[in-house]
C-alpha cells in the first residue's frame, strides 16, 4: 500500500542527482509530501510552535551532551571535578555546560506550554488519541532522564535527590525494594548508581527521538488540529508548511532563543541550586532537598499525602502514607494516558466550551500553586495553616478534574455553536477588521 | 471576540505566574536573615572584575584564608586571567613546594610549585583538617560562592559579620556568633580586621574593604569565564535580534499574500 503510494504519488525532480536518488530511494517525495506541501490549517496559533520548539531543544541537549560525555567521567570520586573541568578548562566548555543546563529548563518549558496547548484545544480528541498518549509517554521519558542527568555532577543536591526519589520505589509492595536494589546497584546511591545513571543518560534520548519520530507520524496521519478545534473540509481551511508555517515556527523559535539565551548567559545558575556546587557527601544532608522546578508540583502531590489510609473498620493498612504519596505522584501523570476517554466531549476547542476552559484555567493555576508548595519546606505554613493541607487540596483538585469534571463535563456541557469551517472564521474576521479599518 | 480577549489575559497572567513562582527567592530562603546586599563591580550585565581588587583579593585570600581554607580548582597559571604576569606566576608557585613522582629509583620526592599546580590545600587529607579545627572540615573555597544563596552578599556578610553574643547564650570553645551565619554560630574564628595588611595602592584598610577585596576573588575563582560570559552573551542577543527582526519582517511579507 505504501509502496503504491509512493508510486502513485511520486515527483519528478529537475535536478538529476536527485532524481536519480529519488527513483531508488523516495526520500525527497516523502520530505516534500509531509515537509513542503504538507497542509496545516491556516489559523493556527503561536501556541502550535512550541512542538517544533521542544524538537530544537532537545536536539540542541544532544549535541552539548555528546560533547560534555567526551570531558565527564562517571566515577564518584571524579565526576564532581570532571564538570569543574568542563567548567574551567575545556574550549567552550562553560558555555555549553550552561547551555545544557539552562536547556533541560528550557525544554521543560517548551513542553509543558506544548502539553497546555493540547489540552486546551482538545488536540487529544479523536482522531488524536494515539498521538496524545505518544506525546505522554516522551513526557514521562523526559523527566526520567532529566532527573538522572541532575544526579551525573554528583553534588549535594544530585545525592540527596537521587536517594530520595529513588527511596520512593521501595514504596511499591513485594517487588519495591528489589527495584531500589536495582536502580542503585547496590545497597545505597554509590558508584555503581552513578555510572548506570549516566549509561542510561545518554541512551534515553535517542529512545525519546524514536517516540517523537512516532508522534510526529501520528501527526502527519490527523493532520494538525486548530484553534477551532473543528476538522479541515477544504483546501481553503489549510496552507502548505512551506513556507507559511516554516517561517513562522522560525521566528518563534527565535523570539523563545532570545529568552533562553539571557538565561544562559546572564543568569545561567537561577535554576541550579546553590548546594549542588557542593560535592556530594553522604554523610551530610542538605537542610531542604527540593527537584529541579519542572518537578516540584509532582514532589508536592508526592508529600501531600501524609496519612496511612486502613480497609475500612480494620486494623491493617492498605495504603501507607508513603505509597499513597508515591501513587498520587505517578498517577497523576498516568492519568493523563486516559485523558481522551475521560474528556468524551464531541466539542474538542475550549473557544467553544466556557465551562471546561474555566475549571482548565483553574488547573493551570492549581498546578503553579502546587509547584509553590513543592518549593517550599516539609514544615511551612500558608497563613498559620500547615503548606501541607493546601498541597492536598491542590492534589485533590487536579484529580476532580480529571475524574470528576471532565467525565461530568462531557455530558452536561452544551457549548457554544461550532462555525462551519476554518476559511468562513477566517472572511468573518477579515471583513470585520476591514469594515472597522473603514469607519 | 473579548472573550478571546479575556482567554489571552489569563493565560498570560498564568504564564507570569509560573515564571514568578520559579524565579522567586521566596521558593529557596528560609532564613528570615537579611543579607547586606552590596553593589558590586562585576554584577550587571557588561560588568567586569575590577583587576586592583581581584589581586588585594588574592593577597588576602594568600596569607589569611589559606592558612585553613583549600581551593582545588584554581591553577597558578588562572591567575595570569587577575592580571599577574608569566614571571610572577612562576615566583609565586615556587614559594610553595609540591610532593611528586615517583622518580626513576620509584621514589617520591619535592619539587617547587610549577603554574601548572593548583593551590596547595593546608592538609594532607580531610581528616587532617578535621583533627585540627575540633571536627569542623572548612570547606574549600573554589566554588563558595556558587555554593551559597547570594554569594557574593552572603560571604560578605561572614567575613563582616562577627559580633558579640547576645547574652544568655553560651558559646563553647572555638564558636563565635556571626549574624549572617544561619543558626549565627559559626566555628571559624573572625579571619579579617581592619589594618591586619598593608595595601599599597593607598587603599583604605578596612575590615569591609578587605572583604570586598576577597569577595571579588573568590568570586572570580568561583566563575572565572564571568566577562568572557557575558561580553559573548552580548554577541549572541545581538546576532538573535537582529535575524528575529528579518524572520519576522519574511513571515510578514509571506503571510500579507494570503492574510
Amino acid at each position: 500500500m505504501i509502496y503504491k503510494m509512493s508510486k502513485t504519488e511520486r515527483v519528478t525532480f529537475k535536478n538529476p542527482v536527485v532524481r536519480w536518488i529519488d527513483e531508488r530511494l523516495p526520500i525527497f517525495t516523502l520530505m516534500r509530501k509531509e515537509y513542503k506541501v504538507f497542509p496545516i490549517p491556516r489559523n493556527v496559533n503561536y501556541f502550535w510552535n512550541f512542538g517544533a520548539i521542544a524538537i530544537f531543544m532537545l536536539i540542541v541537549m544532544m549535541a552539548t551532551g555528546i560533547v560534555m560525555a567526551m570531558h565527564y567521567t562517571a566515577d564518584t570520586r571524579l565526576a564532581f571535578d570532571s564538570v569543574e573541568r568542563i567548567m574551567r578548562d575545556v574550549n567552550g566548555g562553560w558555555l555549553i555546560r550552561y547551555v545544557h543546563m539552562n536547556g533541560a529548563s528550557f525544554l521543560f518549558v517548551a513542553v509543558y506550554i506544548h502539553i497546555f496547548r493540547g489540552i486546551y484545544y482538545g488536540s487529544y480528541k479523536k482522531p488524536r488519541e494515539l498521538l496524545w498518549m505518544l506525546g505522554v509517554l516522551i513526557f514521562l521519558l523526559l523527566m526520567g532522564t532529566a532527573f538522572i542527568g541532575h544526579v551525573l555532577p554528583w553534588g549535594q543536591m544530585s545525592f540527596w535527590s537521587a536517594t530520595v526519589i529513588t527511596n520512593l520505589f521501595s514504596a511499591i509492595p513485594l517487588i519495591g525494594d528489589g527495584i531500589v536494589t536495582l536502580l542503585w546497584g547496590g545497597f545505597s546511591v554509590d558508584n555503581p548508581t552513578l555510572t548506570r545513571f549516566f549509561a542510561l543518560h545518554y541512551l534515553l534520548p535517542f529512545i525519546i527521538i524514536f517516540v517523537i519520530f512516532l508522534h510526529v507520524c501520528t501527526l502527519h496521519i490527523a493532520g494538525s488540529n486548530n484553534p477551532l478545534g473543528i476538522n479541515v473540509k477544504k483546501s481553503q481551511d489549510t496552507l502548505p508548511f512551506h513556507p507559511y508555517f516554516t517561517t513562522r515556527d522560525m521566528f518563534g523559535l527565535l523570539v523563545f532563543l532570545m529568552i533562553y539565551a539571557v538565561f544562559v548567559f546572564y543568569m545561567p545558575n537561577v535554576f541550579n541550586h546553590p548546594d549542588n556546587y557542593i560535592p556530594a557527601d553522604p554523610l551530610v544532608t542538605p537542610t531542604h532537598i527540593t527537584p529541579e522546578w519542572y518537578f516540584l508540583p509532582f514532589y508536592a502531590m508526592l508529600r501531600a499525602i501524609t496519612f496511612d489510609i486502613p480497609i475500612p473498620f480494620m486494623d491493617i493498612i492498605l495504603v501507607s502514607a508513603k505509597l499513597g504519596g508515591v501513587i498520587a505522584m505517578f498517577g497523576s501523570i498516568i492519568l493523563l494516558f486516559f485523558l481522551p476517554w475521560l474528556d468524551s466531549h464531541p466539542i474538542r476547542s475550549a473557544r467553544f466550551r466556557p465551562l471546561f476552559r474555566f475549571f482548565l484555567i483553574a488547573l493551570v493555576l492549581d498546578f503553579v500553586f502546587l509547584g509553590y508548595v513543592g518549593s517550599q519546606p516539609a514544615d511551612a505554613t500558608l497563613l498559620d495553616i500547615p503548606l501541607n493541607h493546601f498541597g492536598l487540596t491542590g492534589t485533590v483538585y487536579y484529580y476532580a478534574f480529571f475524574l470528576v469534571i471532565l467525565p461530568l463535563l462531557s455530558k452536561i456541557e452544551k457549548g457554544r455553536e461550532l462555525p462551519t469551517s476554518i476559511h468562513q472564521v477566517i472572511l468573518q474576521a477579515g471583513n470585520s477588521s476591514t469594515s472597522g479599518k473603514n469607519e | 471576540m473579548s472573550k478571546a480577549m479575556k482567554i489571552k489575559r489569563l493565560l498570560i497572567f498564568a504564564l507570569f505566574s509560573v515564571l514568578a513562582v520559579v524565579l522567586s527567592p521566596v521558593a529557596h530562603t528560609v532564613e528570615p536573615i537579611q543579607l547586606p546586599i552590596q553593589d558590586w563591580h562585576f554584577s550587571g550585565p557588561l560588568s567586569t572584575f575590577d583587576r586592583a581588587s581581584l589581586q588585594r583579593g588574592y593577597m588576602i585570600y594568600r596569607r589569611i584564608c589559606a592558612a585553613c581554607h583549600s581551593m582545588k580548582h584554581v591553577a597558578f597559571r588562572n591567575l595570569e586571567a587577575i592580571g599577574y604576569s608569566e614571571e610572577q606566576i612562576k615566583a609565586i608557585a615556587a614559594e610553595y613546594m609540591y610532593t611528586d613522582g615517583p622518580d626513576e629509583g620509584g621514589n617520591m620526592y619535592e619539587r617547587p610549585g610549577l603554574p601548572s599546580d593548583y593551590f596547595k590545600s593546608p592538609y594532607p587529607n580531610h581528616n587532617a583538617a578535621r583533627a585540627i579545627h575540633n571536627g569542623a572540615l572548612p570547606p574549600d573555597l573554589s566554588l563558595i560562592i556558587k555554593a551559597r544563596h547570594h554569594g557574593p552578599d552572603h560571604v560578605y556578610g561572614i567575613l563582616t559579620g562577627y559580633e558579640a553574643a547576645p547574652e544568655g547564650t553560651a558559646l563553647r570553645a572555638g564558636q563565635y556568633w556571626n549574624r549572617y551565619m544561619p543558626g549565627h554560630i559559626i566555628a571559624m574564628m573572625p579571619p579579617l580586621a581592619g589594618n591586619m595588611i598593608a595595601y599599597e595602592d593607598g587603599t583604605p584598610q578596612t575590615l569591609e574593604q578587605y572583604a570586598r577585596d576577597v569577595v571579588t576573588f573568590l568570586t572570580w575563582a568561583a566563575e572565572p569565564m564571568l566577562e568572557d560570559r557575558k561580553r559573548a552573551g552580548m554577541k549572541v542577543l545581538l546576532f538573535l535580534l537582529i535575524f528575529t527582526g528579518i524572520m519576522y519582517a519574511i513571515q510578514k511579507r509571506i503571510w500579507a499574500a494570503v492574510r
